[in-house]
């Protein structure tokens, strides 16, 4: 809402028309879905590559993520949707461990990969983060040349036995993200160099050319013009043949075009998972309702 | 109020206060006014600290220049064989015991046949430097087939002569009050117009230790007892704050201790440096044991002093690496040893190198904590190792600044003046290696 401005205050009549609708009795985008909620649809999949269950994180006293149960499936992109603060980067984070490098986070409850518990002590968080690769927000390419970018990861797994065969990697993975055709002659130059959507391409071919299984994408559009934005998804099409993909995002255009599965989060809460379709057509929760047709967010 | 009456949904300024009304535009002239003041206040304050640093040097400048040349005698020497191997003896250790300054005074003798009487023969003799006799000794040592034979030999005057032709001597002062008899000056004026007295650059400045004599007094054995004491500290405190840097800033968990840690390594880089001299006093030589005066104690000493210096500013450069490069790095499976040698490191290192080099430059200047443990003692020897006596170049300005003699203070500023220039050139350094290094992301 306008808050009055000392210089001026433009009465808008449309807005008080709409405001006595959005109140509605039950759920408002500022409260929490109500104590015990049970996520609604079905939040297992045939063939799992990874599954949350009872997951909780919490930062210090703040209760992040609550009793979240989602599985992600094999080949498939699922995204995660919902309005700012609600807890899907700290839900994809949780995935990969990132959160253990907060020093006042704590997760609960369990999360496997192929059935095998990643928050045991026994794994080696290294190897983990190998396997479920992540995409951040704004791209992050290293102050190093573009071929050092993407050969990062296999040298640090020793992944290649030599030059020639890390080059094929390299060239591999640039080609797999699409940017091969851009940046083949000038691979020792700065991956910052290039341009957004480019520098998030080449993120991508960083992640792929250590054959992780599951990707995590946490917004990886948002820094990004309409034209890198529609390459992007359109690698992500081609990337589900071989990955798990799960991606967070803040277009609801987007989670329709790219994903076969959506979960709705509310602050903290996973309120309602689905097929794609579904969410967006006939959501079945009124605060999902409420998110996709521009109610709140 | 008067929202009242305005059209509907535009706030009613007074028409005098809207942009561009006569009090928004005096509202606009008065801050116009005020930037201008204040932009003329730092221009003014920058003035003052140029002309400050201007009379600084100029003063310095005035006073040391002169002091890069000295004043050289020509003597015809003759090396007789009877005054330096008088029993035959042709070894090296008689050569380096002989009879060197007879040489010298026969030679200047030689040059003045008139003068008979003792008396002058004596004030002839006092204006060659007594490092003329050093100089006729190496001469003879490095080819003592100049036995026997007669040769011209350049060497040093004594200072006294030096600052008369200098200009700094003045002529019109009665005998009584000058360093210089009439006789003595009419001597130098005579060699002086037959060409046997020139100034000439004064290597010794730069070569030689400290000497009584000051045409001989030299800041090599400062510089090399400053290098010594600055490659210990450089050595010692770099590696010892960046590790501990990488330590507090990357490993150590946030709690009442690593909050104790942080508040007393600012605390201690504001310590008066006089006290880590006391504590380097008594923890390195009275209880370690190590040699007095010794480069390798003053480094310790510096180490010391500088290491919160490192410290600070290596924190500083590992916090300035932004955060998105350690989760990348971390995100592909790095591990946290990795993440940071091979990206946080090479992003701190022109900042951790810059703090390392102006507190070294710090240390370079630093007198008190060297006095403290004996630095300052009266040194002619370049040290040659970490653990011979050695003094400093700030402490050998502070001994030759309480010297009245007109040599020592222009040697004074001359040790100013070379101290300046490694400082500047440290600096310089600092400001290279932050452009060599810098990256952008
Ligand atoms: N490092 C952190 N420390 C403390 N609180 C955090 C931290 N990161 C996120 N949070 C809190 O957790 C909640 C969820 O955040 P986040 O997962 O980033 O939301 P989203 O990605 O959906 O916008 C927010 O209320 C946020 O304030
Ligand atoms: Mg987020």
């Amino acid at each position: 809402m306008n808050q009055p401005n000392t210089l001026t205050r433009i009465e808008d009549p449309a807005m008080a028309e709409i405001q006595p609708q959005q109140a509605q009795p039950t759920f408002s985008a500022t409260e929490p879905a109500p104590e015990g909620h049970r996520t609604v649809g079905k939040i297992t999949v045939d063939n799992p590559k990874m599954s949350a269950r009872d997951v909780n994180v919490y930062y210090g006293e703040k209760h992040a993520i609550k009793h979240v149960e989602l599985d992600i499936g094999t080949n498939e992109v699922i995204a995660l949707i919902g309005p700012s603060g609600c807890g899907k980067s700290t839900f994809l984070r949780t995935l990969n461990r990132m959160n253990d490098t907060i020093d006042i986070c704590r997760v609960t409850g369990n999360i496997s990969l192929d059935g095998q518990d990643i928050y045991d002590r026994r794994l080696d968080v290294v190897q983990l983060r190998a396997r479920v690769g992540m995409v951040f927000q704004k791209p992050n390419p290293f102050p190093k040349s573009i071929f050092d970018n993407v050969a990062y990861g296999p040298k640090i797994h020793g992944m290649t036995s030599s030059r020639a065969e890390l080059e094929d990697l390299v060239r591999w993975s640039l080609e797999k993200a699409g940017l091969w055709h851009e940046v083949k002659d000038r691979l020792e130059q700065p991956g910052t160099g290039l341009s957004g959507g480019q520098q998030q391409r080449l993120c991508i071919a960083r992640a792929i050319a250590v054959s992780p299984e599951v990707i995590l994408m946490d917004e990886p559009c948002s820094a990004l013009d309409p034209i890198a934005t529609a390459k992007i998804e359109e690698l992500i099409d081609e990337l589900r043949e071989n990955y798990s993909i799960v991606i967070v995002t803040h277009s609801m255009q987007q989670a329709a075009r790219v994903s076969q599965r959506t979960a709705y989060f509310h602050l903290g809460d996973l309120i309602e998972v689905g097929e794609t379709e579904q969410i967006f057509t006939n959501p079945e929760h009124k605060l999902t309702e409420g998110y996709i047709t521009g109610r709140f967010g | 109020m008067n929202n009242a009456t305005s059209p509907k949904g535009i706030y009613a300024i007074a028409p005098e206060r809207r942009l561009g009304g006569a009090a928004h535009t005096a509202l606009v002239q008065r801050r116009k006014a005020a930037e201008k003041r204040f932009r003329y206040y730092g221009l003014g304050a920058l003035v003052v600290s140029l002309m400050f640093l201007v009379l600084l040097f100029a003063s310095i400048i005035a006073k040391g220049w002169t002091a890069f040349e000295q004043t050289y005698l020509r003597l015809d020497v003759d090396f007789a064989t009877d005054v330096l191997v008088p029993d035959g003896d042709r070894s090296e250790q008689a050569l380096s015991s002989a009879n060197y300054p007879a040489l010298v005074k026969n030679a200047i003798w030689a040059a003045f046949p008139d003068v008979t009487s003792r008396g002058e023969k004596r004030q002839l003799q006092d204006l060659v430097s007594s490092g003329a006799s050093f100089e006729l000794r190496n001469i003879v040592m490095n080819d003592p087939s100049v036995i026997g034979t007669q040769r011209s030999v350049w060497v040093p005057a004594t200072a006294f002569v030096d600052s008369l032709i200098k200009g700094q001597m003045d002529r019109s002062l009665p005998e009584s009050e000058r360093k210089l008899s009439d006789l003595q000056i009419s001597w130098v004026d005579h060699l002086l117009s037959n060409g046997h007295i020139e100034k000439r650059f004064n290597t010794m400045l730069f070569t030689d230790g400290d000497s009584r004599d000051p045409e001989l007094a030299g800041i090599g054995g400062a510089i090399m007892g400053s290098l010594y004491t600055m490659l210990v500290t450089l050595l010692l405190s770099f590696p010892i704050g960046v590790a501990a840097a990488i330590y507090l800033e990357e490993f150590a968990p946030r709690n009442r201790w690593t909050d104790l840690i942080e508040v007393n390594i600012n605390n201690l880089a504001a310590v008066p440096s006089i006290v880590y001299g006391l504590l380097g006093l008594a923890v390195f030589i009275n209880f370690l044991g190590l040699p007095r005066s010794s480069p390798l104690v003053g480094g310790l000493v510096l180490t010391l002093m500088t290491l919160p210096v490192v410290i600070i500013a290596s924190r500083a450069a590992l916090t300035s690496v932004p955060p998105s490069i350690r989760e990348a790095a971390l995100g592909m499976g790095a591990s946290k040893m990795q993440t940071i040698t091979h990206h946080v490191l090479p992003l701190a290192m022109p900042g951790m190198l810059t703090g390392a080099i102006i507190g070294m430059a710090r240390a370079l200047g630093e007198t008190a904590p060297l006095l403290m443990i004996g630095m300052v003692a009266f040194i002619v020897d370049v040290p040659k190792s970490l653990t011979d006596p050695a003094t400093a170049l700030p402490v050998q300005i502070y001994l030759w600044a309480s010297s009245p003699e007109r040599a020592f203070v222009e040697r004074t500023s001359a040790a100013i003046l070379v101290l300046l220039a490694f400082m500047v050139l440290m600096n310089a350094l600092a400001v290279v290696l932050r452009k060599r290094f810098e990256r952008r992301w």
